[in-house]
């Protein structure tokens, strides 16, 4: 569904590319894939020139989400490949990373490359798969890592499980120094966590719900920290939510240790009172967290002790969800609304706009060391127009996303993506 | 406002008389229960009771009935009537039972309140006094001891104001608007 | 005055009006479980369903005998495993009974939050009977009745509330209709098993009984799972027993004219000595047979509210 115009003008945009401290308005030309031209005034090549009016829109590099739940293999009545990647285009973003737990698990060449196929074939963005660090992730073996990142992995994580066992831990993060790749973790103990369902506090003691303890994230985050200090590996925290995680990965970067972080849209917006009435489409994990940890998750995102914002789209179907909500499954979807999400936080007075693209696009690129999320003359053509002004209301009908568990559905929203360009090619909805 | 149908003094000559009725009907004191109905029959059934105890030396056990979960329309009422208390303080076996309320309209309240007593226990007898029969009854029920019959049109109110609820005594013919 | 509303979820729901509507109600149903023929016909043709996904004998038993005192037709289900390990969702489970036409839907789950679930998807009324550790109304409701009852008032009383407060759904309903009349509530636990931020509520915690039940007017002691002390909540049940079991001394710090009570059954030699429980000072069998009259006064006031 790509339009196959050799060359596209984007006219009078505000161009901002973080990587390069761009902030201008003016005219961007891309032919044959790559970015040719940035200038205040380029004049139309040709006339099979596809020219995009872009007059009180942000140009922006292709944003990147580091952290997704694709589902295919396995889960296809969740989201499949082609209907994450037509959500993602919908919400702004060219490439996505997304993690292992799929049926089987991405812990083989085999699993990858099946991803990559579908991609190829079906794909409206860019998939970039994340193989296990553990063999089925069952946290006990270490995967084929150089299997996985010869096939196309671009990162390890056992995500949706925490690596319990520090000693495989250790091991994974040592590995992983061979292939210079992040080992991303979701922060989590287990035994802590005991069954809990949303975050303990007195919103899940006023709904009798068992409840999973800030402490159950910190306890992780402070592994983690100790063993990237131990192993020098290059180690990503995931969907950070707490105040006392911000606190312990400050005073890390502080001390150099080389720990990065991200955290999604719903940690900065919402609160465990969302939760509501036993309302399923509130309950994740890491669960969302009291106004403290917001506003401290917002205090890291300022000074860069949150280096980028990652959506955790995590589909469910609607009869899974709609249940006890102790029995209902953990993740919300993201791709849709996380661009408006993270541009409220400019209104906010947390982040500058160009703040927040940085977060969306060169800072996760700069962790998967990939040369995408920039808008530097003869790049790869992956370019999202943003209009911020653009108010929408969030429908449940309207997400290309299979499934439909938003909390922000009925919430109207500042800020969307009006076009996207992968590879140079317009990416039409 | 409405008309005065019976003021104080009327209402006093008529409770008389239906006590004296009552005891010449059965002989005398000895079997009677009389049982007021909730809200309106209760105060009446005291008074007579007392009326009699003047006359026989000996006053007749009074009870209260609450007929709320016997009605015919619950199930169509927007609004419930607060329940009230059923105290029947003696067994009403083999005794006879006066059922007293204030006005007797279409009968159903006399229905559900003998289903009632008949859950209650077995009396040997139930009769019914009543301070006003209007007339429009719906059922094949009549009153043993009236005070007094009252034609009236099915829309108009009949109001028993007693001293026992902090008014002046007084039966009220309300001519107002059907509502 | 009436019950504005479809179903009772949790007493933080109701206001103090309809509580005390309700707590009225139930004291005029009193009457009629001492009658020779304990049934009035309020409710004929009504159908109340037991819907429990958890075993429960009294309260199962005490809403099937209020619904039958009524007059209603009463029906049990029992569905001790989860519905979906059957591959029934519990939407469907429910919109399956009321395809058969339900006026109420008694439910009990293990999980917080399914009455709500069913009362949003459901015509009929339901009514909680207890759900996972976050309320159990009709409880709540019954206890203020015995407490009203024995004490002429609910208001400025010292309630003192020992045991699991963190599973407790029992206590939580208490809590909150307690708080409604201005009592002044004292928890007592381990705790480990008190509930973080309770506190917020208006309510004092303590770990040590003594020092709580000094001038108390009431002692609810809540159930102890016993299952639960394999999770680490308490070394022992002896060395529970020994820090929050009420016995004859510890009551002696109380009111002399204080009232025992529990929701049953009750872990003799556990929660309190047998000599405490079959006391002067107990209204733990009060609190049986008031549970019925509450049960029937949800019943009847919900039925009434129906109509539009």
């Amino acid at each position: 569904m790509t339009e196959h115009a050799a060359s596209i003008l984007i006219k009078g945009g505000r161009i901002i590319d973080p990587a390069q401290g761009r902030d201008e308005i003016g005219d961007l030309l891309v032919e044959n894939g790559v970015i040719l031209e940035i200038a205040s005034s380029i004049p139309l090549p040709n006339a099979a020139c596809l020219e995009i009016d872009a007059v009180g829109k942000i140009v922006s590099p292709g944003l990147i989400d580091l952290h997704c739940h694709v589902r295919e293999p396995g889960f296809e009545y969740k989201e499949t490949v082609a209907s994450a990647t037509a959500a993602a285009a919908a919400g702004g973003f060219t490439t996505i990373c997304c993690m292992p737990n799929t049926n089987p698990v991405n812990d083989n060449q085999s699993v990858t490359e099946f991803i990559l196929e579908k991609t190829a074939s079906e794909g409206k963005v860019r998939i970039l798969p994340i193989g296990a660090i553990t063999k089925g992730q069952k946290g006990k073996e270490l995967a084929e890592m150089g299997e996985l990142v010869s096939a196309g992995c671009v990162a390890v994580s056992d995500d949706g499980l925490p690596v319990m066992n520090s000693q495989v831990m250790r091991q994974a993060m040592s590995y992983a120094k061979i292939f210079d790749i992040p080992v991303i973790d979701h922060c989590e103990d287990l035994n802590l966590t005991n069954n809990g369902v949303i975050f303990e506090g007195e919103v899940s003691t006023r709904l009798g719900l068992k409840g999973i303890p800030a402490s159950s994230e910190t306890v992780m985050v402070a592994r983690d920290i100790a063993l990237a200090e131990l192993t020098g590996a290059r180690v990503h925290l995931a969907h950070i939510s707490t105040a006392s995680s911000v606190h312990l990965i400050r005073e890390a970067k502080r001390r150099g240790i080389t720990v990065t972080a991200e955290t999604c849209p719903h940690y900065f917006t919402l609160t465990d009172e969302a939760v509501g009435c036993y309302s399923a489409n509130a309950k994740m994990k890491p669960p969302l967290a009291q106004e403290l940890d917001q506003a401290e998750v917002r205090a890291g995102l300022a000074d860069g002790t949150i280096d980028l914002i990652a959506t955790d789209h995590a589909p469910h179907a609607a009869d899974e969800k709609e249940q006890a909500l102790d029995c209902s499954p953990f993740g919300i979807i993201g791709l849709e609304t996380a661009l408006p999400l993270s541009l409220a936080l400019v209104e906010k007075g947390i982040l500058s706009l160009p703040e927040v693209i940085q977060k969306l696009t060169s800072e996760p690129a700069r962790i998967l060391g990939k040369k995408i999320g920039h808008l530097g003359i003869g790049g790869i053509a992956d370019i999202t127009i943003i209009d911020p002004e653009a108010e929408w209301l969030v429908k449940e009908q309207d997400f290309k996303s299979l499934s439909k568990n938003s909390p922000f559905i009925g919430w109207t929203l500042k800020g969307r993506a009006t076009a996207v360009i992968v590879g140079g090619k317009l990416i039409k909805n | 406002m409405g008309t005065v149908i019976l003021n104080s003094h009327e209402i006093l000559r008529v409770l008389t008389r239906i006590a004296h009725e009552i005891l010449e009907r059965n002989e005398g004191a000895k079997e009677i229960i009389l049982v007021g109905i909730q809200t309106g029959g209760v105060h009446l059934a005291k008074r007579i009771a007392h009326f009699i105890g003047k006359i026989e030396g000996t006053t007749p056990p009074t009870g209260t009935l609450d007929i709320t979960l016997y009605r015919d329309d619950l199930a169509a009422r927007k609004e419930y009537p607060t329940l009230k208390k059923t105290d029947i303080p003696v067994d009403m076996n083999d005794k006879k039972v006066v059922l007293v309320d204030d006005v007797l309209f279409t009968g159903r309240t006399i229905r559900a309140a003998m289903d009632s007593l008949i859950d209650l226990g077995r009396p040997k007898e139930i009769q019914l006094a009543v301070l006003v029969d209007r007339g429009h009854r719906e059922l094949p029920i009549r009153a043993d001891y009236v005070g007094k019959n009252l034609p009236t049109a099915f829309h108009e109110k009949v109001e028993v104001l007693l001293e026992e609820v902090g008014e002046e005594d007084r039966v009220l013919l309300n001519r107002g608007q059907k509502n | 005055m009436e019950l504005k509303r479809k179903d009772i979820l949790s007493l933080s729901d109701l206001d103090r009006e309809e509580i005390d509507l309700i707590l009225q109600t139930a004291d005029s149903f009193k009457e009629v479980s001492t009658r020779e023929i304990k049934k009035v016909p309020a409710l004929r043709g009504k159908t109340v369903i037991n819907l429990f996904f958890e075993p429960s004998t009294r309260t199962r038993t005490s809403f099937e005998l209020a619904g039958k005192r009524l007059s209603a037709d009463v029906i049990n289900i029992s569905s001790t495993g989860s519905s979906t390990v059957k591959g029934e969702s519990l939407l469907d489970t429910a919109r399956n009974i009321e395809a058969m036409h339900s006026d109420f839907i008694i439910v009990r789950h293990a999980s917080s939050g399914v009455p709500q679930f069913l009362a949003k998807s459901l015509q009929s009324a339901v009514i909680n009977a207890g759900d996972g550790a976050h309320a159990h109304p009709s409880q709540g409701l019954l206890d203020l009745l015995t407490i009203k009852e024995a004490k002429g008032t609910l208001e400025g009383l010292k309630v003192v509330i020992v045991g699991d407060i963190l599973h407790g759904r029992v206590a939580h309903s208490d809590i909150h209709g307690l708080l409604k009349y201005g009592a002044d509530i004292h928890l007592v636990a381990p705790p480990t098993l008190i509930p973080i931020g309770i506190e917020l509520w208006g309510v004092t915690v303590h770990y040590h009984l003594d020092e709580a039940l000094h001038d108390a007017d009431v002692v609810i002691l809540l159930r102890l799972q016993l299952e639960r002390q394999n999770t680490a909540y308490f070394p022992t049940l002896r060395e529970y027993a020994k820090l929050y079991g009420l016995d004859r001394r510890r009551l002696s710090l109380a009111k002399e004219d204080a009232l025992v009570m529990h929701p049953g059954p009750i872990n003799r030699g556990v929660e309190v000595t047998s000599e405490v429980a079959d006391g002067l000072s107990s209204v733990i069998l009060k609190q049986v047979s008031n549970g019925i009259a509450v049960r029937m006064a949800l019943l009847f006031l919900l039925s009434g509210g129906k109509n539009d």
